[in-house]
């Protein structure tokens, strides 16, 4: 595997990253330079785009033009510039909370809108920088900041939410799968209209405190074992996927993208205008 | 679907019979504002309508996001993407876009919000007047931050301040407010707009650097830092963290302080560019009506209705009110002992008055919040009661 993520490294960024040993979020990040590379994509069309926590800090450590957001409206900043500019590639990194639970409106909103942007929610299943509270795809009775008696609530799953408020692409790996991601990422790239990527990560920090997970390279094999094709789900009773995560791609559609609705949109509009100008 | 007809003058210069919402909208379209992202709030809701109508036709884009958050956000989103853009909402909504707001001082990005002030606090009154959010579009988002709002009182003025707001967050690289009314959103009156070649456009300063040179935040050509669009070979990051000149966040004490200091010196060393007043009949006034907005009408009729009777009354109206108007408000103080303050709130504006006076002048409030317009008669009336 050729190492290509130097080339895509801000060059007057000072380095260390804000990540810890053995968190996902760097994994996640390399595939996705390795996709937009893959695809022979300039920087200077890409834009890179985030809203607020662990994985969110991403756009300032790579070359790409970025823009580090507000908590949970990386999609409507995206949504902005996708719209603004439709010849760009407009990449999104979101975590489980700035994505699923103060972005959640946005996210679906998103879906259903279908614009050409490409998020990839990374999902460590807590809030890793405000210090370990629960978030919306924490599982029931696990231990978090705000959940010392085991979370009350029910995760999302993040690609059923997804697949039906009418995204064109959705797929999920974890990032013990590098290059399933990585091909995920790609694909969801190449799709015109909105694809969402979910990336299952270890939080050896602020997960393993609350949960004894064990260290970054014990949740990533944790990760190994727990993932199960779609093809070999269907296969299981729901009693032997309960604790399972099922990868793959959830939706491949290829219902209109918005940009593309806009500029057919304008026909009709240039109808009226030639009737104003008649005045 | 429009609910006027705009018309070509002899010069031509459009004409129409128009509520201010809708020239508001006609005049960002000539100020070359390309997107407009909006979410339905009355009595502002005409603007998206007219904006989702009229943008296709210029080229532009006009979206209607999710909520106002996403409205707001996508504003600064599409002017970080190199279009000169817009919002526009309504008291709930100008709440929700705070954040959004102080993203846009921070991070410098010209963009205009349009406020149609409705009576408060919470869902309160929404088909009717007030002027309650002098301090919210001051202060709304958290954290000091530098802000341009200016209030127009007729449907011309909304034209030209609309102009005015466009041309200021494209210079200064800053959000700028217009604060409305819903008085003057739905009021009809005759504008008619410049032509194209009469319009005196400003656009946002770009880079003269090349790429491997260029910063987010350049401090090496003034205050006010080139712009570069996302979409091209200069590669930038830009963050609501506290950030150097490359976009990067800091913690450091001096480069903190050296950051704020340069965003709101930008504006505070340019005030006489920024900050608009108009007196009508100051000269010989004994009493002086300050107000901005709307009912700054109903002070001009309450000016003609009382020097008849032999009350020498003169207006200051405030067409910038952040910043502040110190200096035209400290040299009327000075010379005229009665100022009265006409706002449609329980009193906001009065107290930037009393700072600015330095203790100059006698000053009250005449104020009105029961949802209801003003009337000249109102205004002389509590003038002549203070008189005993």
């Amino acid at each position: 595997m050729e190492n290509i993520i130097h080339d895509y490294l801000r060059p007057k960024k000072s380095f260390p990253h804000v990540w810890c040993p053995g968190c996902g979020d760097g994994i996640v990040l390399n595939a996705m330079v390795r996709a937009i590379h893959s695809l022979g994509k300039s920087k200077d069309e890409v834009v890179f785009v985030s809203g607020i926590g662990c994985s969110s800090r991403a756009p300032a450590y790579t070359d790409f033009s970025s823009l580090h957001g507000i908590h949970g409206r990386a999609l409507p900043f995206a949504t902005g510039i996708k719209l603004a500019n439709p010849k760009l590639t407009v990449v999104v990194f979101s975590g489980d909370g700035d994505a699923l639970a103060i972005g959640g409106n946005h996210f679906i909103h998103a879906c259903r809108r279908n614009i050409d942007i490409t998020v990839v929610v990374i999902d460590n299943n807590i809030y890793g920088m405000t210090g370990g509270q629960a978030s919306p795809t924490m599982p029931t009775g696990a231990y978090g900041a705000t959940a010392p008696y085991g979370n009350l609530d029910r995760p999302f799953d993040v690609c059923k939410l997804a697949a039906a408020a009418g995204a064109n692409y959705v797929a999920r790996a974890t990032a013990f799968q590098f290059f399933q991601l990585e091909k995920c990422i790609k694909e969801g790239i190449e799709k015109k209209g909105f694809s969402v990527i979910e990336a299952v990560t270890p939080c050896p920090s602020l997960y393993s405190f609350f949960n004894n997970t064990g260290r970054g390279v014990d949740m990533l094999k944790k990760l190994r074992d727990r993932a199960v094709t779609t093809q070999k789900a269907a296969t299981l009773s729901p009693a032997e996927l309960e604790d399972k995560i099922v990868t793959g791609v959830f939706a491949n559609e290829n219902f209109r993208e918005y940009c593309a609705g806009y500029a057919e949109l304008v026909e009709k509009a240039e109808r009226s205008k030639k009737n104003e100008e008649s005045l | 679907m429009l609910f006027y007809k705009l018309f070509k003058d002899k010069d031509g210069r459009k004409v129409g019979f128009v509520q201010a919402n809708e020239a508001c909208i006609e005049a960002a379209l000539l100020a070359g504002m390309r997107f407009f992202a909006g979410y339905p709030i009355t009595p502002s809701s005409e603007m998206a309508s007219v904006s989702s109508e009229k943008l296709p036709m210029y080229g532009g884009k006009f979206i209607q996001m999710e909520d106002e958050i996403a409205a707001m956000t996508a504003v600064c989103g599409a002017s970080m993407a190199g279009l000169k853009a817009m919002t526009a909402t309504s008291g709930p909504g100008f709440s929700l876009k705070q954040e959004a707001i102080g993203y846009a001082a921070m991070n410098e990005i010209p963009c205009v919000i349009v406020n149609v002030q409705r009576a408060g606090p919470s869902t309160g009154l929404p088909t009717q007047v007030s002027q309650g959010d002098v301090m919210q579009a001051r202060w709304g988002t958290h954290g000091d931050h530098p802000i341009i709002v200016l209030s127009p009182s007729t449907v011309v003025e909304t034209a030209d301040l609309t102009f005015d707001a466009f041309n200021l967050a494209e210079k200064y690289r800053t959000p700028v407010i217009l604060l409305m009314d819903e008085t003057l959103a739905h009021m009809r009156e005759k504008i008619t707009l410049p032509a194209e070649n009469e319009l005196k456009l400003v656009e946002r300063k770009r880079a003269t650097v090349p790429p491997s040179d260029y910063r987010s935040f350049d401090t090496r050509f003034g205050d006010v830092p080139p712009f570069e669009p996302y979409g091209g070979k200069y590669h930038f990051h830009i963050t609501g963290l506290t950030h150097d000149e490359m976009g990067f966040p800091i913690v450091e004490p001096d480069d903190v302080v050296k950051a704020m200091d340069r965003i709101h010196r930008k504006i505070n060393n340019n005030l006489d560019d920024i900050v608009k007043v108009k007196q009508f009949q100051t000269d010989d006034a004994e009493i002086l009506l300050v107000s901005f907005g709307t009912p700054v009408r109903t002070c001009l009729g309450a000016m003609e209705i009382g020097r008849k009777e032999g009350l020498k009354i003169g207006v200051l109206q405030l067409q910038t009110i952040w910043p502040f108007p110190d200096k035209a408000v400290l040299n009327l103080a000075k010379k005229i002992g009665k100022i009265f303050v006409v706002e449609l709130n329980m009193g906001q504006i009065i107290n930037e008055v009393q700072r600015a006076s330095q203790g100059k002048s006698n000053i009250k409030g005449i104020n009105k919040y029961d949802g209801l317009f003003i009337s000249p008669e109102e205004i002389l009336g509590h003038i002549i009661e203070s008189k005993g």
